[in-house]
């Protein structure tokens, strides 16, 4: 069964254990938010030209 | 337009079931499949995983609770040596075949290794104070994965300082074939040396671990290896749309020009 009380209690290196995660969730996160970023900003691209009529031939 | 549309169709096909996979158009087509699918199996994978790391998984006998971090340090070790590998591969791509998604693959993995290893490093530093004493020692190991981080950065560098991408790839490809001299390294640096990072303790011999401690280890190693496959993917995606606008705009400025 889930011992919900260890669980939180991370002992006398907790501090260290809790930095590490932070650091993960961070870079993870940056990571995902620039793929995300970078994909819409490339799609928004191809669209504004196609608007403009600007796309290749065999796209026509 | 029904003859250039015909005349693509030809093209596809004569081309072997490796090309057609690889033809960035094509890419394009199936890969939008993957995404999906990817990124529910990585988002499972990683709620599995850290409900194992946090509620149903033990101390360690000497480490005590510190073990956790190496639900987060071991599999991000692992991918900064994987991605360097995939870049590797992509390289030989580059300079074999001279295929345009062996290009992308390269560029779009680099900062994706570049944050692995920094992750790597950043994590074992924090598991190093309480477990050795020290956030850092100049050992084998640890030196060599942090001059993986600096290879990374200077191949981003060299990425972004290429006007022309097709050269750049050349280069850059020539380049991590020289720098994967450096994965053996960090790979094998805890039995070369005598060094104060632990040696393998997953091996062909067996896992010095119990099951309640590598099930959550594997559990998470499988999820940053999803999230690394779902990243490079739609990076690549990305990738080739941006290179599909960069041409569609040169195309545009030259239309201009010549009605200038």
């Amino acid at each position: 069964m889930m011992d919900f009380n260890s669980a939180i209690d991370l002992g006398p290196h907790a501090n260290f254990i809790i930095a590490a995660y932070i650091g993960v969730l961070i870079v993870v996160f940056g990571l995902i938010l620039s793929t995300m970023l970078n994909a819409k900003k490339q799609k928004n691209r191809l669209a504004d030209l196609d608007a403009k009529g600007i796309r290749r031939r065999s796209d026509k | 337009m029904k003859k250039s549309s015909s005349a693509t169709e030809q093209t596809l096909k004569k081309m072997n079931w490796f090309d057609k996979l690889a033809h960035p158009g094509q890419f394009l087509k199936w890969s939008k499949y993957l995404v999906l699918p990817l990124t529910i199996i990585t988002i499972l994978l990683f709620t599995i995983g850290l409900w194992f790391a946090f509620f149903n998984s033990p101390e360690d006998y000497q480490m005590g609770d510190t073990v956790r971090i190496m639900y987060v340090h071991v599999p991000n070790a692992w991918l900064s040596q994987f991605t360097y590998m995939a870049m590797a591969v992509s390289a030989i791509g580059t300079l074999v075949w001279r295929h345009p998604i062996a290009d992308v693959s390269m560029k779009v993995a680099a900062p994706l290794g570049a944050a692995f290893t920094a992750i790597a490093l950043f994590t074992g530093s924090l598991w190093g104070r309480p477990t050795w004493g020290t956030f850092w020692e100049w050992d084998g190991r640890m030196t060599a994965t942090l001059i993986l981080l600096f290879m990374y950065l200077g191949l981003i560098a060299l990425w972004k300082s290429f006007d022309d991408q097709l050269r750049a790839a050349k280069l850059i490809a020539v380049l991590t074939l020289v720098g994967a001299v450096n994965i053996p390294i960090i790979k094998f640096s805890v039995d070369w040396w005598n060094t104060l990072h632990q040696s393998s303790s997953i091996s062909p011999s067996g896992i010095a671990m119990p099951p309640s401690i590598y099930i959550p280890l594997f559990v998470m190693m499988f999820a940053f290896t999803f999230l690394f496959i779902t990243l490079h993917i739609v990076g690549m995606r990305t990738e080739i749309l941006r290179r599909k606008a960069d041409a569609l705009e040169r195309k545009s400025l030259n239309q201009n020009e010549k009605r200038g």
